[in-house]
């Protein structure tokens, strides 16, 4: 990952843990290509700060309603606050890093 | 699996075939419109401007589900949170909380909100789709509105996605089998503004919401039912306290019976007139005349007599209050106030710039289900033509007397006429589908006002075309011999005898 290389400064998680929960409905490519890129991402740039809850909308429907998904797969940030969503497969690194935060958008 | 989509792909049915199953929306004249209710097991488009009222029709298609045909529902909003709709239908008389407690219906508010949400990459919309498919299961839905799913176009960015989830989504309901009724905002130059029609083609309902003259009208059109006869016109429809209700226009055909039974004016001496027996009953009788003519004392006449057969009587006023009118006919002999005490006559007095022709219609239509009379007057009929143009009023009026024919009333409409000289002329509006027409005249003759009365037209009778003078005296209105006009000869059309034996056909 060469993604530090145009020198945009990395906003520093503060020592927080960063709660994420991945929406999927059963094991779709997109699901699985959306926790691979995630799990990459998170080991780069939040190393030891992070979990990640897997919710599979086929097994648990009534959850969908609560954090107002929509598309899957879906990923939110539910720590630190505010929530912030992220839909798609996270193939686009850049966009994930500023969706969470973890760099400033332009 | 077969899918129950098969149906969509075969060729429309031939004319002969059994029209499609429907669902019944409970809106009273949508379902006559459409023949029996929505497409079953299908999505119906509904839309029309902001304001248009495809909320209230789609909410009270699955209230009515839920509540008189045990069809529970399901209400995917995009819109409004739970508490919004719940409120909005609350003056309907609609308790969503109530039926929501009943597990009768689902309501699940969808929300998007575009700055929230990063895309990236690829996706779809299954979590949608897992949601409705819950809450359909959850109370056994054969009913589903999404209200309206447009609103996703605003949450999010990738068009070409929504396009084809949307489709998918659509494919999905037929397969669940549930009628389902989607919202659409009105486009330029597109049913919807996304074009949703593209993907819901199995039926199409417009609603319209016009202003004219700062009167507001609603009207409601089904613009597409693949694979049924439906009414094409557009038709009014009203939104109050009862809900929602559309009027069809009269029925499509002329086809009302002719019944041979007579009903007596109140006045025996205008019996004789009327071949001896009075007006047919069903039919439709005009009463013209200028100012002061007695006019509303005919009316009264026949309501009084009416009464006193038991018959139940209805009488719109758009001009006097009903204590003015019952005051004004006490002074000539006629009290009809313990009619009212009976029950048997009810009044509905109405300004007629309070509403639009169309909410008349709807109000009249109304009251006459609700009351259930034998009998109408309408006085004076005149006063609504200034509400709409020529031809609105000469359509308003030929639904409502179509639908006074069909439901067998008989009715008796005064028409104020603003001078003498061309009263035969200028009613041509609504004379045509009057079955009798009566004109007062008020002549000063030897220093004094003499009332005549003639009657220029009676379908189906050999009725009697002399001018008669009558007075109004303290015992009601008397009728005296023929007496000769004093401007000359009446000119009385005799071309309208149509044979003693013959009924009046509408």
């Amino acid at each position: 990952m060469q993604l530090l290389e145009d020198g945009v400064p990395l906003v520093p998680p503060a020592g927080q843990t960063y709660r994420l929960r991945l929406y999927v409905a059963g094991q779709t490519p997109k699901s699985v290509l959306a926790f691979r890129n995630l799990k990459q991402i998170c080991e780069e740039h939040l190393h030891g700060h992070y979990e990640i809850e897997i919710i599979d909308l086929l097994q648990n429907p009534q959850l969908a309603q609560g954090d107002q998904i929509l598309a899957i797969p879906t990923l939110v940030r539910r720590l630190p606050e505010p929530i912030k969503k992220i839909i798609g497969d996270l193939s686009n690194t850049e966009r994930v890093l500023v969706g969470l935060d973890l760099r400033m958008g332009q | 699996m077969e899918r129950p989509t098969s149906n969509a792909t075969l060729p429309p049915r031939r004319s002969r075939g059994p029209e499609l199953p429907k669902t019944s929306t409970g809106i009273r004249g949508l379902d006559e419109i459409t023949r029996g209710g929505l497409p079953q097991g299908r999505p119906t488009l509904v839309c029309g401007g902001p304001g248009s009222g495809k909320t209230l029709l789609a909410l009270t298609f699955l209230v009515n589900g839920a509540i008189q045909f045990d069809e529970p529902g399901v209400l995917m909003t995009f819109e409004e949170n739970d508490q919004e709709i719940a409120s909005d239908v609350a003056s309907l008389g609609f308790d969503l909380p109530e039926l929501v407690a009943a597990h009768k219906l689902a309501v699940d508010y969808v929300r998007v909100e575009r700055s929230e949400i990063e895309e990236t990459g690829e996706y779809d919309l299954e979590g949608l789709f897992v949601r409705l498919d819950h809450a359909i299961r959850s109370v056994g839905a054969k009913r589903v509105v999404l209200d309206t799913i447009e609103s996703l176009f605003a949450g999010l960015k990738n068009d070409s996605i929504l396009r084809s989830e949307l489709r998918r989504l659509f494919r999905w309901l037929k397969e669940q089998g549930v009628t389902a009724v989607i919202t659409g905002e009105r486009g330029d130059g597109l049913l919807t503004r996304q074009g949703l029609e593209e993907y819901v083609s199995d039926a199409v309902i417009l609603l319209d919401h016009r202003v004219h003259d700062q009167v507001s009208t609603r009207r409601l059109r089904v613009v597409k039912y693949r694979g049924s006869y439906h009414g094409t016109n557009e038709y009014p429809f009203l939104i109050s306290a009862d809900g929602i209700s559309v009027l069809p226009v009269s029925s499509m055909a002329l086809q009302h019976e002719a019944p041979l039974e007579r009903v007596s004016s109140g006045i025996a001496r205008l019996d004789e007139m009327l071949s001896g027996k009075g007006f047919y009953r069903g039919s439709t009788i005009l009463v013209s005349g200028t100012a002061g003519t007695g006019k509303t004392s005919l009316a009264a006449h026949f309501l009084d007599a009416a009464c006193r057969r038991g018959e139940r009587c209805l009488c719109f006023l758009f001009e006097e209050s009903p204590q003015q009118l019952l005051r004004n006919m006490r002074s000539i002999g006629i009290d009809l106030e313990p009619w009212v005490g009976a029950g048997l006559l009810r009044f509905h007095a109405d300004r007629p710039s309070r509403y639009g022709l169309e909410t008349h219609l709807v109000t009249m239509y109304e009251t006459v289900a609700a009351f259930k009379p034998t009998v109408t007057v309408i006085d004076p009929v005149t006063n609504l033509m200034t509400v709409g143009t020529y031809a609105d009023v000469q359509a308003m009026l030929t639904r409502m007397i179509d639908h006074l024919k069909t439901e067998n009333i008989t009715a008796m409409l005064t028409s104020l006429m603003p001078g003498q000289i061309d009263i035969e002329r200028t009613e041509t509006a609504i004379s045509s589908l009057m079955d009798t027409w009566m004109v007062l005249a008020n002549d000063p003759v030897d220093g004094r006002h003499r009332r005549g009365l003639y009657v220029l037209k009676s379908r189906g009778m050999a009725h009697s075309n002399e001018l008669r003078e009558f007075v109004l005296t303290d015992q009601g209105l008397t009728m005296r011999d023929a007496v000769s006009d004093p401007r000359g000869t009446p000119d009385v059309p005799n071309t309208l005898w149509e044979g003693r034996d013959q009924h009046a056909v509408a």
